[in-house]
């Protein structure tokens, strides 16, 4: 068993109507490793975090995750240890109340509906919202919103939490309780987002993608403090190493 | 009035995830209910008019027990009656009829019908509106389910319930941007509207690609399964048992009648 | 415009629950066994979509008055038919419930008017027909028109018929057909112009979204000319035998109104053909059901002054002293209880 979870190997795609997205990725990340994928608008950011999990297939290359070979009979198998988190909440609450968006994930993975209950329970308690359990989630605010999005996720176990741009959206105070809910997650971690504060505290390792290519793989304070790096990317220092 | 129609809604919706007794009745038990009691009014003949009046119990212990304020219910009655005003008026129009002599001036068949429909048209729609008052959607849809409506439609109304806040905050994004950029009624023309329905429409297909990634994402095979569970209470019994019972009891006597017998002698 | 709870009787109120009820039953299974699965999401946030879309009000070119979408037909053309009665049925629902729109028994009759016309008829008989021999935007213009105004002519008409069978309006069937059908053809226009907007503008915009739903559902190809012959005759049948009823049960019920309406006690000479040509129309559909003799008799009466004593008993003795003073009694105790119960519910409860 590889101790590689995540592997990309030279990935190419192109989308539809014709924009190459994807233009010879590569990349390995391990267990318990916690990766930020930034860039600017358009780099290819949100098109490699949907190959992780099987919702876009490679037009060429190679993905393994876990075990796991990617294509269409296995991606299924897949989003069993994936646990992908949307960028807008409303996406992903697509149940009556917050107790079955929590339960849809686990009831599909196939565990009887007391077990499922226990899982609601864990999962919600871990992000601070049990108290919603009967909320329907349109009388939720935005962070209860994210806050709630993740629960749903983590009730399933998975391996890998992948995140897009989760802090968008949300104020300070909620985007804090955010950064130190990660801190504590020891899934491994993958998230693509603007918020390069928000990667400085979460992620150890950070990826940026620049026209569809790995522009540069390494630690992440090395990366965001290096300037010409960043402007070549649309990027800035991060305000927190601003002075 | 977009606006208006929008908060009422949340309001209505807000209303039904109180816990009062009234909440906490089986919905399907509710719904039996609210059904008996429509079909039970509306069966009394053209001219009935006293015999309703035992009815508005109900509507009325719903709200007193229900914590639902009354205006709401009196103000969405006013603002739905249009229609059945505008057909039932015709009634004194077309039956001239003399019903009633009293002195001075002689009441027509035509109004007595014409009450009978305006009185059956306020108990029917305020029970509608308190059942849903009084019950969540997801709980209607739960008795629904229960009653054996297909599991498609059900799984429809609960995926539509979810995303008509969501809609029609877009929506109104839109509306606001339009009204920001129209001056009375230049702006708002149909061939504006179209353009503007469009965009709305594919943002709504492309909102629907991503929930179902997400639902993808989240192991979804084709099959919807319901966590919920409700089990029949002794309040349950009593209260369908009860209300089963006076609605029996109103629809055939006549208690406005009786008590005034005895009243008058 | 939505059917009303008040102006129903219990019979043909759940008989057009149970035609409702089944026609739900029968989409399900449909698409249950067509449908693909990423039409769950589309078919519940369409609904959303129509649901907010009905809520924007435009006003309408020379007219200045404003009017506002249905959406059946949008939603049969995305969709395919049985997708899009289902959203149409789910929105109805949801207005009943939370705006009142009619009543939860008018709710049947409301699905099928609003429902299965565009979605039955309208749609596969008209607008796939006119549509599948090439899709330029002028037919579709022209195809969402006949198909927009023929939908809600039906369904209005269905209003009236309903009204009619049971029996608790007055409207004579002339005065009320002549009001609704003129109103809902100028609807019917205009949603028929909106529905073509729409779609030209997404096939200009985002074509892959037609392709892909109409692909998405696997509708039996093409409909022959014989089908549509077939659907028309059967919705000829009805509509004439629902006509011809009325006029044979009530031989003078037609003329009548019309001379109340036009307040000409001669018929022009065509209404006196229609008359005879219906009662033909009516021996074939005798089978419709009787209960609308009560009201034709009280009509027939009420031109006849020797017959008054008779009508007498109907009306309810409600109105007579002791039926009132019963009532206020009666609706003066119901305010009370509640009222009390308000207040014992205000006291702190003993926890």
């Amino acid at each position: 068993m590889s101790h590689h979870l995540v592997e990309f190997k030279d990935i190419h795609f192109r989308y539809p109507d014709g924009t190459l997205a994807l233009n010879g990725i590569s990349f390995r990340i391990s267990r318990g490793e916690s990766v930020g994928i930034v860039g600017a608008n358009g780099a290819g950011k949100s098109t490699l975090l949907m190959h992780i999990n099987g919702y876009l297939l490679p037009a060429s290359g190679s993905i393994v995750i876990g075990d796991l070979q990617l294509d269409k009979q296995t991606r299924q198998e897949i989003r069993k240890k994936v646990g992908f988190v949307f960028q807008n909440p409303d996406d992903q609450l697509f149940m009556p109340t917050v107790y079955d968006d929590v339960a849809f994930g686990p009831l599909n993975l196939g565990i009887s509906p007391d077990r499922v209950a226990d899982r609601v329970d864990e999962a919600l308690g871990t992000v601070g919202c049990l108290k919603l359990k009967s909320k329907p989630p349109h009388h939720l605010s935005a962070g209860q919103k994210s806050s709630v999005a993740i629960a749903t996720v983590i009730a399933m176990h998975p391996d890998i939490l992948v995140m897009d741009e989760p802090a968008s959206n949300l104020d300070p105070k909620s985007r804090r309780q955010l950064i130190n809910l990660l801190k504590v997650f020891e899934h491994t971690k993958i998230v693509a987002s603007h918020d390069l504060d928000l990667i400085l505290d979460v992620c150890k390792r950070c990826i940026v993608i620049k026209e569809g290519r790995v522009a540069a793989d390494g630690p992440t304070e090395a990366i965001l403090s290096d300037n010409i790096l960043l402007e070549e990317n649309n990027l800035e220092l991060p305000l927190t190493l601003q002075r | 009035m977009f606006d208006t129609e929008f908060f009422n809604l949340g309001y209505l919706d807000r209303l039904s995830y109180q816990d009062t007794l009234i909440h906490r009745i089986d919905p399907r038990i509710k719904l039996f209910s609210a059904a008996s009691f429509i079909v039970a009014v509306i069966s009394f003949p053209k001219y009935s008019i006293s015999g309703l009046f035992p009815f508005f119990l109900f509507p009325i212990l719903f709200i007193a027990l229900g914590d639902i304020p009354v205006r709401l219910i009196l103000k969405k009655v006013l603002v739905v009656s249009p229609f059945a005003l505008f057909v039932g008026i015709f009634n004194p129009l077309f039956d001239s009829r003399p019903a009633l002599e009293v002195p001075g001036f002689t009441v027509s068949c035509g109004w007595v019908s014409f009450a009978s429909i305006m009185l059956k048209f306020t108990l029917a729609i305020s029970t509608a509106l308190l059942l849903i008052a009084t019950t969540s959607f997801p709980g209607i849809c739960f008795a629904l389910q229960k009653l054996r409506i297909p599991k498609a439609f059900v799984a429809q109304l609960l995926f539509l319930y979810r995303y008509i806040i969501v809609l029609m905050e877009e929506t109104m994004k839109i509306i606001r941007a339009r009204d920001m950029r129209s001056f009375g009624k230049r702006g708002n023309e149909m061939k504006h509207f179209v353009p503007l329905i469009s965009v709305l429409f594919i943002r709504t297909v492309d909102r629907a690609e991503r929930v179902y990634h997400a639902m993808l994402a989240r192991g979804f095979n084709g099959k919807i399964y319901s966590a919920r569970s409700y089990a029949l209470t002794m309040a349950d019994m009593l209260f369908i048992f009860t209300s089963i019972g006076l609605i029996l009891l109103f629809r055939v006597v006549n208690l406005s009648k009786l008590i005034g017998r005895w009243t008058t002698g | 415009m939505h059917m009303a709870d008040a102006l129903l009787s219990p019979a043909v109120g759940t008989t057009f629950w149970a035609g409702a009820l089944a026609t739900i039953a029968y989409c399900s299974k449909k698409l249950k066994e067509t449908m693909d699965e990423r039409m769950v999401p589309l078919m519940g946030v369409l609904g959303a979509f129509i649901f907010a879309a009905q809520m924007i009000n435009f006003t309408i070119p020379a007219t200045g008055s404003s009017g506002h979408l249905g959406g059946g037909m949008i939603l049969a053309v995305i969709l395919g038919p049985y997708a899009a009665f289902i959203v149409m049925a789910s929105v109805l629902t949801v207005q009943a419930l939370f705006f009142a729109d009619g009543g939860l028994l008018a709710l049947g009759c409301n699905i099928w008017n609003l429902g299965i016309y565009p979605c039955f008829i309208a749609y596969p008989l008209i607008y796939k027909l006119l549509v599948s021999s090439g899709s330029t935007p002028g037919r579709i213009t022209i195809a969402s028109l006949i198909s927009g105004v023929v939908g809600l002519q039906l369904g209005a008409f269905s209003v009236v018929i309903e009204t009619l069978l049971s029996g608790r309006s007055e409207l004579p069937f002339g005065t009320f057909v002549l009001l609704m059908q003129p109103v809902h053809l100028g609807i019917g226009i205009v949603e028929g112009f909106v529905t073509a907007g729409v779609i030209n503008f997404i096939r200009s915009a985002r074509p892959e979204i037609l392709e892909s739903t109409f692909s998405a559902c696997p509708l039996s190809a093409g409909v022959s000319l014989k089908k549509v012959l077939i659907g028309l005759l059967i919705v000829a049948l009805l509509t004439g035998g629902a006509l011809s009823w009325f006029a044979s049960a009530n031989p003078d019920g037609l003329e009548w109104s019309i001379e109340k309406t036009f307040g000409k006690p001669e018929l022009p000479e065509q209404d006196q053909g229609i008359a005879h040509a219906l009662k033909k129309i009516q021996e074939i559909t005798a089978f419709l059901p009787d209960y609308s003799f009560r009201k034709t008799e009280g009509k027939i009466e009420s031109t006849e002054p020797e017959k008054k004593e008779a009508a007498w008993p109907k009306v309810e003795a409600g109105t007579s002293l002791s039926g009132v003073v019963g009532s206020t009694i009666v609706i003066s105790m119901v305010l009370l209880i509640g009222f009390s119960v308000k207040a014992m519910r205000k006291k702190p409860k003993p926890e």
